[in-house]
Protein backbone atom coordinates (compact mmCIF):
# COMPACT_ATOMS: atom_id res chain seq x y z
CA UNK A 1 0.00 0.00 0.00
CA UNK A 2 3.06 2.24 0.26
CA UNK A 3 2.65 3.36 -3.34
CA UNK A 4 -0.81 4.64 -2.52
CA UNK A 5 0.65 7.00 -0.01
CA UNK A 6 3.18 8.65 -2.30
CA UNK A 7 1.37 11.93 -1.75
CA UNK A 8 3.01 12.05 1.64
CA UNK A 9 4.18 15.61 2.30
CA UNK A 10 1.25 17.33 0.58
CA UNK A 11 -0.65 19.76 2.74
CA UNK A 12 -3.15 18.05 4.96
CA UNK A 13 -6.65 19.39 4.44
CA UNK A 14 -8.72 16.91 6.37
CA UNK A 15 -8.33 14.36 9.13
CA UNK A 16 -10.59 11.34 9.61
CA UNK A 17 -10.81 9.21 12.77
CA UNK A 18 -11.55 5.51 12.33
CA UNK A 19 -11.46 2.31 14.34
CA UNK A 20 -9.63 -0.55 12.67
CA UNK A 21 -11.67 -3.74 12.30
CA UNK A 22 -8.75 -5.99 11.36
CA UNK A 23 -8.57 -7.63 14.80
CA UNK A 24 -9.92 -7.21 18.35
CA UNK A 25 -7.16 -4.70 19.13
CA UNK A 26 -9.30 -2.07 17.34
CA UNK A 27 -6.52 0.49 16.82
CA UNK A 28 -7.77 4.09 16.69
CA UNK A 29 -6.70 5.28 13.24
CA UNK A 30 -6.20 8.81 12.01
CA UNK A 31 -6.13 9.34 8.26
CA UNK A 32 -4.82 12.59 6.83
CA UNK A 33 -6.36 13.55 3.51
CA UNK A 34 -5.36 16.00 0.85
CA UNK A 35 -7.82 16.73 -1.93
CA UNK A 36 -9.86 13.73 -0.85
CA UNK A 37 -6.95 11.29 -1.11
CA UNK A 38 -5.26 9.76 1.91
CA UNK A 39 -1.70 10.97 2.45
CA UNK A 40 -0.95 9.44 5.81
CA UNK A 41 -2.37 6.79 8.16
CA UNK A 42 -1.49 6.98 11.85
CA UNK A 43 -2.33 4.89 14.85
CA UNK A 44 -2.25 1.55 13.05
CA UNK A 45 0.03 -1.16 14.40
CA UNK A 46 0.11 -3.37 11.34
CA UNK A 47 -0.28 -3.33 7.57
CA UNK A 48 -3.93 -4.38 7.74
CA UNK A 49 -4.78 -1.13 9.53
CA UNK A 50 -3.32 1.01 6.79
CA UNK A 51 -5.11 -0.95 4.04
CA UNK A 52 -8.40 -0.73 5.88
CA UNK A 53 -8.04 3.01 6.50
CA UNK A 54 -7.30 3.78 2.84
CA UNK A 55 -10.26 1.71 1.58
CA UNK A 56 -12.51 3.22 4.21
CA UNK A 57 -11.76 6.88 3.34
CA UNK A 58 -11.65 6.43 -0.43
CA UNK A 59 -14.45 4.00 -1.18
CA UNK A 60 -16.23 2.47 1.82
CA UNK A 61 -18.52 -0.33 0.70
CA UNK A 62 -20.81 -2.73 2.54
CA UNK A 63 -22.65 -5.87 1.59
CA UNK A 64 -26.25 -4.98 2.47
CA UNK A 65 -28.53 -7.70 3.82
CA UNK A 66 -32.24 -7.38 4.47
CA UNK A 67 -35.59 -9.00 3.74
CA UNK A 68 -38.08 -8.74 0.88
CA UNK A 69 -41.84 -9.37 1.14
CA UNK A 70 -43.13 -12.56 -0.48
CA UNK A 71 -46.67 -13.37 -1.59
CA UNK A 72 -48.04 -16.87 -1.95
CA UNK A 73 -45.15 -18.47 -0.06
CA UNK A 74 -44.78 -20.50 3.09
CA UNK A 75 -43.48 -17.39 4.87
CA UNK A 76 -44.06 -13.63 4.73
CA UNK A 77 -40.50 -12.54 3.97
CA UNK A 78 -37.35 -13.85 2.39
CA UNK A 79 -33.76 -12.91 3.27
CA UNK A 80 -31.68 -11.13 0.60
CA UNK A 81 -28.21 -9.65 0.09
CA UNK A 82 -26.50 -7.39 -2.41
CA UNK A 83 -24.33 -9.44 -4.74
CA UNK A 84 -21.47 -6.95 -4.27
CA UNK A 85 -20.55 -4.20 -1.84
CA UNK A 86 -22.59 -1.04 -2.25
CA UNK A 87 -21.19 2.41 -1.37
CA UNK A 88 -22.06 3.29 2.21
CA UNK A 89 -23.82 6.47 1.11
CA UNK A 90 -26.20 4.50 -1.13
CA UNK A 91 -27.54 2.30 1.68
CA UNK A 92 -30.65 4.44 2.45
CA UNK A 93 -31.67 4.47 -1.24
CA UNK A 94 -31.04 0.70 -1.48
CA UNK A 95 -33.28 0.13 1.54
CA UNK A 96 -36.06 2.19 -0.08
CA UNK A 97 -35.97 -0.03 -3.16
CA UNK A 98 -35.83 -3.20 -1.04
CA UNK A 99 -38.85 -2.05 1.01
CA UNK A 100 -40.80 -1.29 -2.19
CA UNK A 101 -40.14 -4.76 -3.61
CA UNK A 102 -42.54 -7.70 -3.32
CA UNK A 103 -41.87 -11.04 -5.00
CA UNK A 104 -44.00 -14.09 -5.72
CA UNK A 105 -43.11 -17.52 -4.36
CA UNK A 106 -41.49 -19.85 -5.22
CA UNK A 107 -38.07 -18.29 -4.84
CA UNK A 108 -34.83 -20.19 -5.17
CA UNK A 109 -31.62 -19.39 -3.36
CA UNK A 110 -29.55 -17.07 -5.55
CA UNK A 111 -32.53 -15.72 -7.56
CA UNK A 112 -31.97 -12.08 -8.52
CA UNK A 113 -34.90 -10.12 -7.09
CA UNK A 114 -33.74 -6.55 -7.86
CA UNK A 115 -31.32 -5.68 -10.63
CA UNK A 116 -28.80 -2.83 -10.39
CA UNK A 117 -30.09 -1.57 -7.06
CA UNK A 118 -29.95 2.23 -6.64
CA UNK A 119 -27.76 2.35 -9.73
CA UNK A 120 -24.88 0.73 -7.85
CA UNK A 121 -24.52 -2.10 -10.44
CA UNK A 122 -24.98 -4.59 -7.58
CA UNK A 123 -28.04 -6.86 -7.68
CA UNK A 124 -30.17 -8.11 -4.82
CA UNK A 125 -30.28 -11.91 -4.54
CA UNK A 126 -32.34 -14.24 -2.37
CA UNK A 127 -30.25 -15.96 0.33
CA UNK A 128 -32.77 -18.70 1.00
CA UNK A 129 -35.39 -20.66 -0.87
CA UNK A 130 -39.13 -20.50 -0.32
CA UNK A 131 -41.88 -22.66 -1.73
CA UNK B 1 -38.50 -49.97 19.48
CA UNK B 2 -36.90 -48.29 16.53
CA UNK B 3 -33.12 -48.75 16.29
CA UNK B 4 -30.38 -46.48 15.02
CA UNK B 5 -26.63 -46.36 15.24
CA UNK B 6 -26.48 -42.63 15.83
CA UNK B 7 -29.09 -40.10 16.92
CA UNK B 8 -28.23 -36.41 16.59
CA UNK B 9 -30.25 -34.01 18.68
CA UNK B 10 -30.60 -30.71 16.85
CA UNK B 11 -30.45 -29.94 13.12
CA UNK B 12 -28.60 -26.63 13.28
CA UNK B 13 -25.05 -26.07 12.04
CA UNK B 14 -23.56 -28.42 14.65
CA UNK B 15 -26.05 -31.25 14.12
CA UNK B 16 -25.82 -31.12 10.32
CA UNK B 17 -21.99 -31.03 10.25
CA UNK B 18 -21.82 -33.89 12.77
CA UNK B 19 -24.25 -35.97 10.69
CA UNK B 20 -22.36 -35.37 7.45
CA UNK B 21 -19.07 -36.29 9.07
CA UNK B 22 -20.46 -39.44 10.73
CA UNK B 23 -21.87 -40.61 7.38
CA UNK B 24 -18.56 -39.89 5.64
CA UNK B 25 -16.92 -42.00 8.33
CA UNK B 26 -19.09 -44.97 7.51
CA UNK B 27 -22.17 -44.74 9.72
CA UNK B 28 -25.31 -45.72 7.82
CA UNK B 29 -28.16 -45.53 10.27
CA UNK B 30 -28.25 -41.89 11.40
CA UNK B 31 -31.29 -39.84 12.48
CA UNK B 32 -31.30 -36.09 13.11
CA UNK B 33 -34.11 -34.89 15.38
CA UNK B 34 -34.97 -31.20 14.94
CA UNK B 35 -37.51 -29.13 16.86
CA UNK B 36 -38.12 -26.47 14.15
CA UNK B 37 -39.95 -27.05 10.83
CA UNK B 38 -36.71 -26.55 8.87
CA UNK B 39 -33.06 -27.51 9.28
CA UNK B 40 -30.48 -24.79 9.88
CA UNK B 41 -31.23 -23.71 13.45
CA UNK B 42 -30.35 -20.15 14.40
CA UNK B 43 -28.63 -19.53 11.03
CA UNK B 44 -32.07 -19.10 9.44
CA UNK B 45 -32.56 -15.81 11.26
CA UNK B 46 -28.94 -14.62 10.97
CA UNK B 47 -29.44 -13.02 7.57
CA UNK B 48 -26.28 -10.86 7.81
CA UNK B 49 -23.09 -11.87 6.05
CA UNK B 50 -19.72 -12.91 7.43
CA UNK B 51 -20.28 -16.67 7.74
CA UNK B 52 -18.09 -19.28 6.11
CA UNK B 53 -14.80 -17.43 5.58
CA UNK B 54 -12.90 -20.38 7.10
CA UNK B 55 -15.12 -23.24 5.91
CA UNK B 56 -15.90 -22.17 2.35
CA UNK B 57 -13.37 -19.34 1.81
CA UNK B 58 -16.21 -16.99 0.94
CA UNK B 59 -18.49 -14.69 2.85
CA UNK B 60 -22.00 -16.11 3.13
CA UNK B 61 -25.15 -15.10 4.99
CA UNK B 62 -26.51 -17.40 7.70
CA UNK B 63 -29.25 -18.99 5.55
CA UNK B 64 -26.76 -19.62 2.72
CA UNK B 65 -24.30 -21.27 5.12
CA UNK B 66 -27.09 -23.47 6.48
CA UNK B 67 -28.17 -24.36 2.95
CA UNK B 68 -24.69 -25.65 2.07
CA UNK B 69 -24.91 -28.18 4.89
CA UNK B 70 -28.56 -28.96 4.27
CA UNK B 71 -27.68 -29.91 0.68
CA UNK B 72 -24.94 -32.21 1.98
CA UNK B 73 -27.37 -33.85 4.40
CA UNK B 74 -29.78 -34.44 1.51
CA UNK B 75 -27.12 -35.66 -0.92
CA UNK B 76 -25.93 -38.19 1.66
CA UNK B 77 -29.56 -39.21 2.26
CA UNK B 78 -29.28 -38.71 5.99
CA UNK B 79 -32.65 -39.09 7.68
CA UNK B 80 -34.03 -36.14 9.63
CA UNK B 81 -37.27 -35.66 11.53
CA UNK B 82 -38.53 -32.09 11.70
CA UNK B 83 -40.95 -30.60 14.26
CA UNK B 84 -39.74 -33.28 16.61
CA UNK B 85 -39.11 -32.56 20.26
CA UNK B 86 -36.77 -34.82 22.18
CA UNK B 87 -38.12 -35.27 25.69
CA UNK B 88 -35.61 -37.61 27.27
CA UNK B 89 -32.27 -39.31 26.78
CA UNK B 90 -31.34 -42.18 29.06
CA UNK B 91 -28.91 -45.03 29.13
CA UNK B 92 -30.50 -48.21 27.84
CA UNK B 93 -31.14 -51.05 30.26
CA UNK B 94 -32.93 -53.63 28.17
CA UNK B 95 -29.94 -55.34 26.60
CA UNK B 96 -32.05 -58.27 25.38
CA UNK B 97 -34.03 -56.00 23.12
CA UNK B 98 -30.87 -54.85 21.41
CA UNK B 99 -30.58 -57.09 18.34
CA UNK B 100 -28.77 -54.46 16.35
CA UNK B 101 -26.00 -54.11 18.86
CA UNK B 102 -25.81 -57.27 20.90
CA UNK B 103 -23.92 -57.21 24.13
CA UNK B 104 -23.05 -53.56 24.14
CA UNK B 105 -24.57 -50.60 25.87
CA UNK B 106 -27.23 -48.51 24.21
CA UNK B 107 -28.96 -45.19 24.70
CA UNK B 108 -32.71 -44.59 24.55
CA UNK B 109 -33.93 -41.34 23.02
CA UNK B 110 -37.58 -40.42 23.61
CA UNK B 111 -39.23 -37.89 21.33
CA UNK B 112 -42.60 -36.64 20.21
CA UNK B 113 -43.92 -35.36 16.88
CA UNK B 114 -47.18 -35.15 14.94
CA UNK B 115 -46.49 -38.14 12.71
CA UNK B 116 -45.49 -40.77 15.26
CA UNK B 117 -46.79 -39.24 18.47
CA UNK B 118 -44.52 -40.37 21.28
CA UNK B 119 -41.73 -42.68 20.12
CA UNK B 120 -38.40 -44.04 21.27
CA UNK B 121 -35.20 -44.84 19.43
CA UNK B 122 -32.60 -47.25 20.74
CA UNK B 123 -29.21 -46.09 19.58
CA UNK B 124 -25.56 -46.87 20.02
CA UNK B 125 -24.47 -43.26 20.23
CA UNK B 126 -25.93 -39.77 20.61
CA UNK B 127 -24.53 -36.42 19.58
CA UNK B 128 -25.86 -33.50 21.59
CA UNK B 129 -26.22 -30.49 19.29
CA UNK B 130 -29.06 -28.51 20.86
CA UNK B 131 -27.38 -25.11 20.74
CA UNK B 132 -27.99 -22.36 23.25
CA UNK B 133 -30.60 -19.90 24.48
CA UNK B 134 -30.50 -16.23 25.35
CA UNK B 135 -30.26 -15.07 28.94
CA UNK B 136 -33.78 -13.79 29.68
CA UNK B 137 -34.86 -10.67 31.57
CA UNK B 138 -35.68 -12.76 34.61
CA UNK B 139 -31.99 -13.60 34.98
CA UNK B 140 -30.87 -9.97 34.80
CA UNK B 141 -32.43 -8.30 37.84
CA UNK B 142 -33.73 -5.29 35.93
CA UNK B 143 -36.13 -3.26 38.05
CA UNK B 144 -39.31 -1.73 36.69
CA UNK B 145 -42.66 -2.85 35.34
CA UNK B 146 -43.21 -5.79 33.01
CA UNK B 147 -44.84 -4.15 29.99
CA UNK B 148 -44.92 -5.36 26.41
CA UNK B 149 -41.97 -4.28 24.29
CA UNK B 150 -39.13 -6.10 26.04
CA UNK B 151 -37.53 -8.72 23.81
CA UNK B 152 -34.34 -10.71 23.77
CA UNK B 153 -32.31 -9.59 20.75
CA UNK B 154 -32.64 -13.01 19.12
CA UNK B 155 -36.43 -12.94 19.46
CA UNK B 156 -36.54 -9.54 17.74
CA UNK B 157 -34.21 -10.95 15.08
CA UNK B 158 -36.60 -13.81 14.40
CA UNK B 159 -39.66 -11.53 14.36
CA UNK B 160 -38.07 -9.20 11.80
CA UNK B 161 -36.00 -11.52 9.61
CA UNK B 162 -38.15 -14.65 9.49
CA UNK B 163 -41.69 -13.54 10.33
CA UNK B 164 -41.60 -10.02 8.90
CA UNK B 165 -42.88 -8.18 12.00
CA UNK B 166 -41.33 -5.00 13.36
CA UNK B 167 -41.27 -5.13 17.17
CA UNK B 168 -40.89 -1.38 17.79
CA UNK B 169 -39.98 2.10 16.58
CA UNK B 170 -37.71 3.61 19.23
CA UNK B 171 -35.28 1.18 20.72
CA UNK B 172 -32.72 0.90 23.52
CA UNK B 173 -30.49 -2.15 23.58
CA UNK B 174 -28.93 -3.57 26.75
CA UNK B 175 -25.83 -5.66 26.15
CA UNK B 176 -23.26 -5.27 23.40
CA UNK B 177 -22.94 -8.90 22.40
CA UNK B 178 -22.86 -9.55 18.67
CA UNK B 179 -26.59 -10.22 18.37
CA UNK B 180 -27.38 -6.88 20.04
CA UNK B 181 -25.01 -5.04 17.70
CA UNK B 182 -26.39 -6.78 14.62
CA UNK B 183 -29.93 -5.96 15.71
CA UNK B 184 -29.06 -2.29 16.24
CA UNK B 185 -28.20 -2.14 12.53
CA UNK B 186 -31.13 -4.30 11.41
CA UNK B 187 -33.72 -2.24 13.25
CA UNK B 188 -32.16 0.99 11.96
CA UNK B 189 -32.28 -0.28 8.37
CA UNK B 190 -35.91 -1.28 8.84
CA UNK B 191 -36.79 2.24 9.92
CA UNK B 192 -36.53 2.19 13.73
CA UNK B 193 -34.52 4.68 15.74
CA UNK B 194 -31.96 2.95 17.94
CA UNK B 195 -31.19 5.43 20.70
CA UNK B 196 -28.32 3.68 22.48
CA UNK B 197 -26.59 0.41 23.21
CA UNK B 198 -25.70 0.09 26.90
CA UNK B 199 -23.04 -2.33 28.16
CA UNK B 200 -22.54 -3.16 31.82
CA UNK B 201 -18.87 -4.05 31.35
CA UNK B 202 -16.18 -1.47 30.53
CA UNK B 203 -15.62 -3.30 27.20
CA UNK B 204 -17.90 -4.74 24.55
CA UNK B 205 -18.37 -8.47 24.22
CA UNK B 206 -18.94 -8.08 20.48
CA UNK B 207 -16.54 -8.28 17.56
CA UNK B 208 -14.80 -5.04 16.55
CA UNK B 209 -16.15 -5.39 13.05
CA UNK B 210 -19.70 -5.32 14.40
CA UNK B 211 -19.07 -2.28 16.60
CA UNK B 212 -17.81 -0.34 13.58
CA UNK B 213 -20.23 -1.61 10.93
CA UNK B 214 -23.37 -1.85 13.06
CA UNK B 215 -23.00 1.10 15.45
CA UNK B 216 -20.47 3.62 14.12
CA UNK B 217 -21.80 3.40 10.55
CA UNK B 218 -25.21 4.49 11.85
CA UNK B 219 -24.07 6.87 14.61
CA UNK B 220 -25.57 4.72 17.37
CA UNK B 221 -23.90 5.51 20.71
CA UNK B 222 -22.30 2.66 22.70
CA UNK B 223 -22.40 3.44 26.42
CA UNK B 224 -19.87 1.27 28.25
CA UNK B 225 -20.23 0.71 32.02
CA UNK B 226 -23.93 1.53 31.80
CA UNK B 227 -27.03 -0.48 32.64
CA UNK B 228 -30.80 -0.23 32.75
CA UNK B 229 -32.00 0.99 36.15
CA UNK B 230 -35.68 1.50 35.32
CA UNK B 231 -38.27 0.48 32.77
CA UNK B 232 -41.26 2.81 32.54
CA UNK B 233 -44.70 2.02 31.14
CA UNK B 234 -47.41 -0.36 32.34
CA UNK B 235 -48.98 -1.81 29.19
CA UNK B 236 -46.18 -0.95 26.77
CA UNK B 237 -42.62 0.27 27.35
CA UNK B 238 -42.70 4.07 27.50
CA UNK B 239 -39.17 4.80 28.54
CA UNK B 240 -35.91 3.40 29.82
CA UNK B 241 -33.52 4.87 32.38
CA UNK B 242 -29.84 4.08 32.00
CA UNK B 243 -27.17 4.85 34.58
CA UNK B 244 -23.41 4.59 34.75
CA UNK B 245 -22.06 1.83 36.99
CA UNK B 246 -18.94 1.59 39.15
CA UNK B 247 -16.33 -1.14 38.78
CA UNK B 248 -18.55 -3.53 40.74
CA UNK B 249 -21.50 -2.93 38.45
CA UNK B 250 -23.42 -0.77 40.96
CA UNK B 251 -25.37 2.16 39.46
CA UNK B 252 -23.88 5.57 40.33
CA UNK B 253 -26.36 8.16 41.63
CA UNK B 254 -26.79 11.24 39.49
CA UNK B 255 -25.75 9.56 36.23
CA UNK B 256 -29.22 8.63 34.99
CA UNK B 257 -30.12 9.20 31.36
CA UNK B 258 -33.78 9.02 30.33
CA UNK B 259 -34.87 7.69 26.95
CA UNK B 260 -38.38 7.86 25.51
CA UNK B 261 -38.77 4.55 23.71
CA UNK B 262 -41.19 1.71 23.08
CA UNK B 263 -38.79 -1.22 22.92
CA UNK B 264 -35.95 -2.68 24.97
CA UNK B 265 -33.78 -5.42 23.46
CA UNK B 266 -31.67 -7.63 25.70
CA UNK B 267 -28.41 -9.06 24.40
CA UNK B 268 -26.85 -10.23 27.62
CA UNK B 269 -25.25 -13.55 26.93
CA UNK B 270 -26.08 -17.04 25.76
CA UNK B 271 -26.59 -20.18 27.81
CA UNK B 272 -26.02 -23.67 26.43
CA UNK B 273 -29.31 -25.56 26.45
CA UNK B 274 -28.58 -28.67 28.50
CA UNK B 275 -31.83 -29.71 30.16
CA UNK B 276 -31.76 -33.01 28.24
CA UNK B 277 -28.10 -33.60 29.04
CA UNK B 278 -28.71 -32.96 32.74
CA UNK B 279 -31.60 -35.40 32.89
CA UNK B 280 -29.44 -37.98 31.15
CA UNK B 281 -26.82 -37.55 33.88
CA UNK B 282 -24.14 -35.87 31.76
CA UNK B 283 -21.60 -34.00 33.90
CA UNK B 284 -21.58 -30.29 33.09
CA UNK B 285 -18.80 -27.71 33.34
CA UNK B 286 -19.84 -24.97 35.72
CA UNK B 287 -18.41 -22.05 33.76
CA UNK B 288 -19.60 -22.95 30.27
CA UNK B 289 -22.85 -24.60 31.34
CA UNK B 290 -22.02 -27.24 28.72
CA UNK B 291 -20.96 -30.87 29.09
CA UNK B 292 -17.44 -31.65 30.28
CA UNK B 293 -15.87 -33.49 27.34
CA UNK B 294 -12.58 -35.25 26.61
CA UNK B 295 -10.48 -34.83 23.45
CA UNK B 296 -12.95 -37.06 21.53
CA UNK B 297 -15.73 -34.62 22.51
CA UNK B 298 -17.30 -37.45 24.51
CA UNK B 299 -19.23 -36.53 27.64
CA UNK B 300 -19.10 -38.33 30.98
CA UNK B 301 -21.53 -40.88 29.51
CA UNK B 302 -19.79 -43.19 27.02
CA UNK B 303 -21.32 -42.94 23.56
CA UNK B 304 -22.74 -39.49 24.21
CA UNK B 305 -20.91 -36.71 22.38
CA UNK B 306 -21.44 -32.94 22.27
CA UNK B 307 -20.60 -30.15 19.85
CA UNK B 308 -21.52 -26.59 18.94
CA UNK B 309 -23.14 -24.06 21.24
CA UNK B 310 -24.59 -26.71 23.55
CA UNK B 311 -20.97 -27.44 24.49
CA UNK B 312 -19.76 -23.85 24.80
CA UNK B 313 -20.82 -20.64 23.07
CA UNK B 314 -18.82 -20.05 19.90
CA UNK B 315 -18.29 -16.73 18.13
CA UNK B 316 -17.89 -18.17 14.62
CA UNK B 317 -20.08 -20.83 13.04
CA UNK B 318 -17.03 -22.05 11.13
CA UNK B 319 -15.58 -23.30 14.42
CA UNK B 320 -18.90 -24.96 15.24
CA UNK B 321 -18.78 -26.88 11.96
CA UNK B 322 -15.18 -27.91 12.54
CA UNK B 323 -15.89 -29.10 16.08
CA UNK B 324 -19.08 -30.88 15.00
CA UNK B 325 -17.26 -32.71 12.20
CA UNK B 326 -14.87 -34.03 14.81
CA UNK B 327 -17.75 -35.09 17.06
CA UNK B 328 -19.27 -36.95 14.08
CA UNK B 329 -15.98 -38.67 13.38
CA UNK B 330 -15.39 -39.70 16.99
CA UNK B 331 -18.96 -40.95 17.35
CA UNK B 332 -18.38 -43.02 14.18
CA UNK B 333 -15.15 -44.44 15.66
CA UNK B 334 -17.00 -45.30 18.86
CA UNK B 335 -19.79 -47.09 16.98
CA UNK B 336 -17.38 -48.99 14.76
CA UNK B 337 -15.20 -50.00 17.67
CA UNK B 338 -18.26 -51.32 19.46
CA UNK B 339 -19.17 -53.32 16.35
CA UNK B 340 -15.70 -54.76 15.85
CA UNK B 341 -14.90 -55.42 19.46
CA UNK B 342 -18.11 -56.14 21.27
CA UNK B 343 -17.50 -56.34 24.95
CA UNK B 344 -17.81 -60.08 24.56
CA UNK B 345 -19.60 -62.41 22.19
CA UNK B 346 -23.07 -61.05 21.62
CA UNK B 347 -25.01 -64.16 22.50
CA UNK B 348 -23.03 -64.73 25.65
CA UNK B 349 -23.51 -61.16 26.76
CA UNK B 350 -27.22 -61.51 26.21
CA UNK B 351 -27.33 -64.71 28.23
CA UNK B 352 -25.30 -63.14 30.96
CA UNK B 353 -27.51 -60.10 31.01
CA UNK B 354 -30.54 -62.33 31.14
CA UNK B 355 -29.04 -64.39 33.96
CA UNK B 356 -27.93 -61.78 36.39
CA UNK B 357 -29.86 -58.81 35.05
CA UNK B 358 -26.74 -56.70 34.88
CA UNK B 359 -25.09 -55.04 31.95
CA UNK B 360 -22.15 -56.59 30.13
CA UNK B 361 -18.77 -56.35 31.80
CA UNK B 362 -16.55 -53.31 31.52
CA UNK B 363 -19.61 -51.15 31.44
CA UNK B 364 -18.57 -47.90 33.04
CA UNK B 365 -20.76 -47.62 36.07
CA UNK B 366 -23.10 -44.74 36.67
CA UNK B 367 -21.64 -44.45 40.12
CA UNK B 368 -19.11 -41.59 40.27
CA UNK B 369 -16.25 -43.43 41.99
CA UNK B 370 -16.12 -46.31 39.58
CA UNK B 371 -16.31 -43.97 36.65
CA UNK B 372 -13.32 -42.09 37.96
CA UNK B 373 -11.40 -45.33 38.37
CA UNK B 374 -12.14 -46.27 34.78
CA UNK B 375 -10.86 -42.91 33.61
CA UNK B 376 -7.61 -43.28 35.52
CA UNK B 377 -7.00 -46.64 33.86
CA UNK B 378 -7.02 -44.90 30.50
CA UNK B 379 -4.87 -42.02 31.81
CA UNK B 380 -7.02 -39.04 31.10
CA UNK B 381 -5.03 -35.88 31.69
CA UNK B 382 -7.17 -33.08 33.09
CA UNK B 383 -6.67 -29.60 31.64
CA UNK B 384 -6.67 -26.92 34.32
CA UNK B 385 -7.50 -23.38 33.24
CA UNK B 386 -5.67 -20.79 35.37
CA UNK B 387 -4.77 -17.13 35.66
CA UNK B 388 -7.19 -15.48 33.25
CA UNK B 389 -8.18 -18.60 31.30
CA UNK B 390 -11.79 -19.27 32.30
CA UNK B 391 -12.35 -22.75 30.91
CA UNK B 392 -11.16 -25.12 28.22
CA UNK B 393 -12.94 -27.43 25.79
CA UNK B 394 -12.02 -30.27 25.92
CA UNK B 395 -11.33 -30.42 29.65
CA UNK B 396 -9.26 -33.60 29.46
CA UNK B 397 -7.18 -35.49 26.93
CA UNK B 398 -6.06 -39.07 26.69
CA UNK B 399 -2.40 -39.34 25.57
CA UNK B 400 -3.11 -42.83 24.16
CA UNK B 401 -6.33 -42.23 22.31
CA UNK B 402 -5.85 -38.64 21.23
CA UNK B 403 -5.39 -37.66 17.58
CA UNK B 404 -1.99 -36.37 16.48
CA UNK B 405 -3.24 -32.88 17.23
CA UNK B 406 -6.02 -31.67 19.48
CA UNK B 407 -7.39 -28.13 19.32
CA UNK B 408 -8.13 -26.81 22.79
CA UNK B 409 -10.45 -23.80 22.77
CA UNK B 410 -11.02 -21.39 25.62
CA UNK B 411 -12.07 -17.90 26.61
CA UNK B 412 -10.32 -15.43 28.88
CA UNK B 413 -11.98 -13.55 31.74
CA UNK B 414 -10.99 -9.97 30.88
CA UNK B 415 -9.19 -7.78 28.35
CA UNK B 416 -5.43 -8.48 28.35
CA UNK B 417 -2.75 -6.91 26.18
CA UNK B 418 0.62 -8.43 25.32
CA UNK B 419 0.26 -11.71 27.18
CA UNK B 420 1.57 -15.18 26.55
CA UNK B 421 -0.65 -18.22 26.48
CA UNK B 422 1.35 -20.94 28.21
CA UNK B 423 0.69 -24.65 28.41
CA UNK B 424 2.39 -26.75 31.08
CA UNK B 425 2.57 -30.47 31.76
CA UNK B 426 3.61 -30.66 35.39
CA UNK B 427 6.53 -28.23 35.55
CA UNK B 428 7.45 -28.60 31.89
CA UNK B 429 6.33 -25.79 29.57
CA UNK B 430 4.96 -27.19 26.33
CA UNK B 431 3.81 -24.02 24.59
CA UNK B 432 4.36 -20.30 24.98
CA UNK B 433 2.56 -18.16 22.43
CA UNK B 434 2.30 -14.38 22.42
CA UNK B 435 -0.98 -12.58 21.82
CA UNK B 436 -1.23 -8.83 21.22
CA UNK B 437 -4.68 -8.80 22.74
CA UNK B 438 -7.06 -11.22 24.40
CA UNK B 439 -10.71 -10.36 25.02
CA UNK B 440 -13.62 -12.35 26.47
CA UNK B 441 -15.53 -11.88 23.22
CA UNK B 442 -13.04 -13.83 21.16
CA UNK B 443 -12.50 -17.54 21.52
CA UNK B 444 -8.81 -18.50 21.69
CA UNK B 445 -7.17 -21.80 20.89
CA UNK B 446 -3.97 -23.78 21.34
CA UNK B 447 -2.98 -26.97 19.56
CA UNK B 448 -1.73 -29.84 21.70
CA UNK B 449 0.31 -32.48 19.91
CA UNK B 450 0.29 -36.14 20.80
CA UNK B 451 4.09 -36.05 20.84
CA UNK B 452 3.97 -33.75 23.90
CA UNK B 453 2.61 -36.56 26.01
CA UNK B 454 4.80 -39.56 25.26
CA UNK B 455 5.90 -40.07 28.83
CA UNK B 456 3.31 -38.95 31.31
CA UNK B 457 2.90 -39.77 34.94
CA UNK B 458 -0.69 -40.73 35.74
CA UNK B 459 -1.20 -37.95 38.28
CA UNK B 460 0.08 -35.17 36.05
CA UNK B 461 -2.20 -32.43 34.78
CA UNK B 462 -2.08 -29.97 31.92
CA UNK B 463 -2.24 -26.31 32.90
CA UNK B 464 -3.18 -23.48 30.53
CA UNK B 465 -2.64 -19.93 31.75
CA UNK B 466 -1.79 -16.37 30.74
CA UNK B 467 1.63 -14.96 31.58
CA UNK B 468 3.14 -11.50 31.24
CA UNK B 469 6.41 -12.85 29.91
Amino acid sequence: MAEQLENHGKSVEEKRELTCIGCPLGCPLTVELSGGTPVRVMGNTCKKGEEYAIKEVTNPERILTSIVRVTGGSGAVISVKTTAGVPKGCIPQCMKEIHACTVKAPVRIGDILIKNIAGTSADVAATRAME
Amino acid sequence: MRKAELVIIGGGPAGMAAAVSARQNGIENIVILERDHVLGGILNQCIHNGFGLHTFQEELTGPEYADRYEQKVKELEIEYQLETMVTDISEGTDQKASDLLPGVRCIHVSAVNRTYGFFQIETKAVILAMGCRERPRGALNIPGYRPAGIYSAGTAQRLINVMGYMPGKRVVILGSGDIGLIMARRMTLEGAKVLAVAELMPYSGGLKRNIVQCLEDYDIPLLLSHTVVNIRGKERVEGITLAKVDEKGRPLPGTQIEYECDTLLLSCGLLPENELSKTAGVALQQITGGPAVNDRLETSIPGMFACGNVLHVHDLVDYVSEEASLAGKYAACYIQKAKEEPVEDGTKAKERAAEDGTEAKEEPAKDGTELEAAVTDDTELQIQPENGVRYTVPCSISPDKMADQVVVRFRVGGVYQDRYISVYLGEQRLLHAKRRILTPGKMEQVILKKSFFQSVKPDEAIRIDLEEE
